[in-house]
């Protein structure tokens, strides 16, 4: 509770400052929330990826773009009713589907009845891992990952294309170009 | 920063110990949290973390743009390697039964493999993707 308590207030902060930097802090200290929120629920390989991914790379990149461009948001040009509208209706439809969900941690639900006692019971016979996670994750749930894999290189592959080679200054002769 | 005694020493100091924990996290992940996602970003965030202290080009001395760059396809690469073997060795795609005398040490090692396969393309990835960023220049 004190954790969602502070996790609505850090949003409140980035919706309010217009510095980008302070925005890019309290992204960072909404993961590190996050990571903990997820340690609380007991799933700390998820913590781990949220605190290293979330609060580490992504506040990296983002310190990074903000050197490339201006460090305070413009004041938006539009009126905000639309985009209002669209997040109060979003969240309005998620939080509807929540009352469908079965309570939290209940153990005769659907999903802890289909395959998890198969892999919590084989896990260690079929793979010789202590570690149902890695074992789901690598083995036999491999195609998943490979897929994961494939959308991390994507998402690289894309980047590096938008981002990487030369820039031009100014059309004409090249005046400076980023080195290989 | 670059100039900088404190983050320099305290650099030299952290990072070693990085790198292990990133060993740890990729190779405990059979037995613990962890396994090559985690592993891969911490990798990856020692680099960015000896780039800022040190400067991008000490940074790219030591870990060449070409080599990251080839790590991103390898990855994958090595992960559907290890699923075309298992092909070639009879049995379905990404099932390591064969890569060993029993079928469960042949699970243990595969996942060790396609591990590595994913702790090659997320550190390649990230830093791919941090030294575009830095060295775009403003």
């Amino acid at each position: 509770m004190v954790l969602l308590t502070l996790l609505a207030a850090v949003t409140i902060g980035i919706i309010r400052i217009r510095n980008l930097f302070g925005v890019v802090v309290l992204g960072g200290i909404y993961s590190f929330l996050m990571a903990s929120v997820m340690i609380v629920l007991d799933a700390v390989d998820v913590a781990m990826t949220e605190a290293s991914v979330g609060a580490g790379i992504s506040m990296v990149l983002m310190l990074g773009t903000l050197y490339l461009t201006k460090t305070e948001e413009t004041v938006p040009a539009h009126t905000p009713l639309l985009p209002l509208f669209v997040a109060v209706a979003t969240g309005a439809a998620l939080v509807f589907g929540t009352f469908a969900l079965p309570p939290f941690g209940v153990a005769d639900t659907p999903m802890n009845l289909h395959v998890a006692p198969y892999y919590l019971g084989n896990s260690i016979q079929d793979t010789l891992v202590p570690n149902v996670v890695t074992s789901v994750l690598s083995s036999y749930r491999g195609f998943d990952t490979l897929g994961e894999t494939a959308v991390i290189f994507t998402a690289g592959i894309a980047v590096m294309l938008l981002l990487k080679g030369k820039r031009d200054v100014k059309p004409g002769p090249k005046r400076r170009s980023v080195r290989r | 920063m670059k100039f900088d005694v404190i983050f320099r020493v305290a650099a030299k100091i952290l990072i070693p110990y990085m790198l292990v924990f990133a060993l740890y996290v990729q190779f405990h992940g059979d037995f613990g949290p962890g396994g090559g996602f985690q592993a891969g970003v911490i990798a990856a965030a020692m680099v960015i973390f000896y780039a800022i202290i040190f400067g991008l080009k000490a940074a790219q001395k030591i870990f060449p743009p070409r080599i990251i760059e080839l790590m991103v396809p390898s990855g994958v690469g090595i992960f559907a390697g290890a699923g075309v073997l298992s092909l070639l060795l009879g049995e379905n795609y990404l099932n390591y039964s064969p890569f060993a005398q029993d079928p469960a040490h042949g699970q243990e090692y595969g996942i060790i493999l396609i591990e590595i396969g994913v702790l090659v393309t997320v550190s390649g990835t990230m830093v791919a993707i941090f030294y575009s960023f830095i060295g775009r220049g403003r």
